[in-house]
């Protein structure tokens, strides 16, 4: 398959970030053509190649952008760089490669919703980044691209980056922006959506570093192009990012809809498994999304296989709609971390459940306590004390939490339900037999040890016993332990 | 999330800290006319206050609220909600671990435990000499690399067990060798 890479074209190139090299193979040609263009026309040709969001919700740019008023005198464009997904990466390593086509795709954005300030809010681990970024920005100044009167067109637009300071939720667009506005990255109840009511009050747009990347590329090679590549409704090149045991993780470029198997195996992307171990798992889309199974799935109740119909998962192709189909929430960021065979599963649960009820923001009661509870439930079956009962509760406490339960005020939730459910449902043999082989006494044994106050009380009466109260995750501290 | 209630009556002189310098004053005002409100140049201006001293103290709160118009409780519910800000005293490095998925599976849990042995201390702590501060994050999104750490603003790559001698010996294990803007330039100058 000879791809051409679009969006990383220049991840070999030495010196990329400067403008020179940008320039040399057309850049800011785009720009120039899109200034040109009226800027209803801009959004109208990006609204007919279809481009889906790329930070995860996959909403068409061109329609978001046109739900802001037509009566407007400021608007603001976010930039997500925010990036906190694990485990997804591709997002900086455009920012490291190309900063210019980043900006021209804020100027093409910008341009198109008439934005007078764009604001890149970039997440504050990113230090080299950043200086790569603000040296762009500046050269970018210096040649016109961006300040007064860009190109002689009469358009100015401003830039500048907003750094974070270690907080996934601000990655949620609401949050982005009230972190924006120097406040705790919160975010907010929609309706209002930020296209009418954002930053500081005013119409504002938020789009991905990836979806805004694309754009230059749009206006160049035009609508035909993009649509020739990925599958109906998903279209366009997309960067994939692989990582854990694989032999060559990375951010690798292909158009959208790859299978799972050959981000894994393909030689151009992830080229096998190290020392050809087997996958027992794979988070496609960051840890948001869900979990495939990369051995055979028994569908039978009592895990006789069935060559007939039971298959492992990895023929999931990423696009946006295709994914869903193996029971996850979406296509995500399409970052997969791979889990060899003989990584243990409790692990993974206990890892994942941890990022989710450290970064719960704790607006919405069931998001804060569920993510928690969930956690502790991990942590204990991971101790050796886990209950099957738990794994019935974990199931429960995920199908009451989120946006689509109508629960929550972002999405966090819901990125914390699924891959919690989708672990513990498809590797529910696995849990089952390790909590099988623990200790009878074990689960009652964990509690006397981490809440004192419950010794003696007999566990079976109802959950609350079970959970240690006024504990809070301390790295350390293998089991909880109570604090005052 | 954490919450943090202070009875001013009963602050001590040093408990509050040090304050902001009319340097960083002039940086944080620089930042004013990127936005439409003061406000939103707090986050910015905390950046700068932990560049200079090392981490936010109670003056410097209260310092950058006058400065920005804010009560100074607006001041700590940011701070405290954010993981990069500390409200006590930093080593001169600080060790951010990734603690996330990829990570682990590369191997990042005896990193862990291999750091927190040599450094003898545990996370958001400082070694007595006042040289190593280490914490863990979430992803860095660096997991190609994985497992990897930051050293202030380093980025160590595919760190193993074995390297940790080598890498905490360099003494510039923590520079960024780059073109850099000078917006926010620490942690090179902190502690002076
Ligand atoms: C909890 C949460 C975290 C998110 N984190 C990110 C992020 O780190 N980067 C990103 O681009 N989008 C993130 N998003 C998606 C944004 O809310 C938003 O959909 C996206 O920035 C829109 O840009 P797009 O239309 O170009 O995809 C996150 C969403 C949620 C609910
Ligand atoms: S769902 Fe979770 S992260 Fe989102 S606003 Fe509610 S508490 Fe915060
Ligand atoms: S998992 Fe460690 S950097 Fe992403």
């Amino acid at each position: 398959m000879a791809f051409e890479r679009i969006l990383m074209k220049h991840v070999d190139v030495p010196n990329s970030t400067s403008l020179s090299v940008y320039k040399s193979d057309g850049g800011y040609e785009g720009a120039a053509k899109a200034l040109q263009m009226k800027a209803e026309q801009v959004v109208e040709l990006v609204k007919e190649a279809n481009v889906r969001g790329r930070g995860g919700a996959g909403f068409p740019a061109g329609l978001k952008w046109s739900f802001l008023p037509a009566e407007r005198d400021v608007t603001y464009l976010c930039v997500n760089a925010d990036e906190s997904e694990p485990p997804t990466f591709c997002n900086r390593v455009l920012m490291e490669t190309d900063p210019h086509m980043l900006l021209e795709g804020i100027l093409i954005a910008g341009y198109a919703t008439r934005t007078t300030v764009a604001y890149i809010y970039m997440r504050g681990e990113f230090i080299e980044q950043f200086h790569i970024m603000q040296k762009a920005i500046d050269e970018a100044y210096e040649a016109g691209y961006l300040g007064k009167n860009i190109l002689g067109s009469g358009y100015d637009l401003d830039c500048y980056i907003h750094r974070g300071a270690g907080a996934y939720i601000c990655g949620e667009e609401t949050g982005l922006i009230e972190s924006l506005e120097g406040k705790r990255g919160w975010p907010r109840i929609k309706p209002p959506f930020p296209a009418v009511e954002g930053a500081f009050r005013k119409p504002t747009v938020v789009n991905n570093v990836e979806t805004l990347a694309c754009l230059p590329h749009i206006i160049t090679r035009g609508v035909e192009w993009w649509q020739s590549l990925g599958p109906e409704g998903s279209f366009g090149p997309k960067m994939y990012c692989v990582s854990g045991p694989v032999n060559k993780p990375g951010c690798y470029e292909g158009p959208m809809g790859i299978s799972v198997r050959d981000l894994i195996y393909a030689d151009e992307f992830g080229g096998g498994m190290r020392d050809g171990k087997k996958v027992k798992a794979v988070l496609p889309g960051g840890f948001s999304m869900g979990v495939l199974r990369g051995d055979l799935f028994p569908k039978a109740p009592d895990g006789t296989v069935d060559p007939a119909q039971d298959y492992d998962e990895l023929d999931a192709r990423l696009d946006f709609d295709d994914v869903r189909r193996y029971g996850l929430l979406g296509l995500g960021t399409a970052a997969a971390v791979v889990v060899a065979e003989d990584t243990d599963i409790r692990d993974v649960l206990a890892n994942v459940a941890r990022f989710f009820a450290m970064e719960s923001c704790g607006q919405c009661t069931q998001c804060r306590e569920g993510s928690s509870w969930m956690y502790k439930m991990a942590q204990r079956i991971r101790g050796g004390a886990g209950r099957i009962a738990d794994l019935d509760v974990l199931v429960e406490v995920t199908q009451n939490m989120g946006m689509m339960p109508g629960e929550s005020i972002c999405g966090l939730s819901d990125g914390a339900a699924w891959p919690i459910r989708t672990i513990v449902q498809k590797f529910r043999k696995e849990f089952e037999q390790h909590i099988s082989a623990q200790a009878p006494d074990a689960a009652a044994e964990w509690i006397r040890r981490v809440n004192p106050a419950a010794y003696g009380l007999p566990i079976a009466q109802g959950r609350a016993e079970v959970m240690p109260g006024g504990t809070f995750y301390r790295p350390d501290s293998e089991p909880d332990t109570v604090e005052a | 999330m954490a919450w943090r209630t202070i009875d001013r009556t009963k602050v001590s002189p040093e408990e509050m800290g040090p304050g902001l310098s009319a340097a960083v004053r002039e940086k944080i005002q620089a930042f004013f006319p990127r936005y439409p409100t003061k406000q939103a140049a707090l986050i910015p201006a905390l950046h700068i206050i932990q560049d200079a001293l090392g981490y936010i103290s109670l003056q410097a709160m209260e310092d950058v609220a006058e400065l920005l118009e804010l009560h100074p409780s607006q001041v700590m519910d940011v701070v405290s909600f954010y993981s990069m800000f500390w409200t006590h005293p930093r080593g001169k490095k600080t060790i951010m671990l990734c603690r996330s998925l990829s990570c682990e599976l590369m191997g990042g849990k005896n990193v862990r435990d291999a750091l927190v042995e040599k450094l003898g201390i545990k996370e958001h702590e400082t070694t007595d000499d006042g040289e190593w501060s280490f914490m863990t994050e979430e992803c860095l999104a660096a997991c190609e690399h994985a497992p990897c750490m930051l050293i202030n603003e380093k980025l160590h790559k595919c760190v193993r067990v074995e390297d940790l001698n080598r890498i905490l010996s360099d003494p510039d294990n923590d520079k960024l060798e780059m073109p850099r803007s000078d917006l926010f330039d620490a942690p090179r100058t902190a502690q002076t």
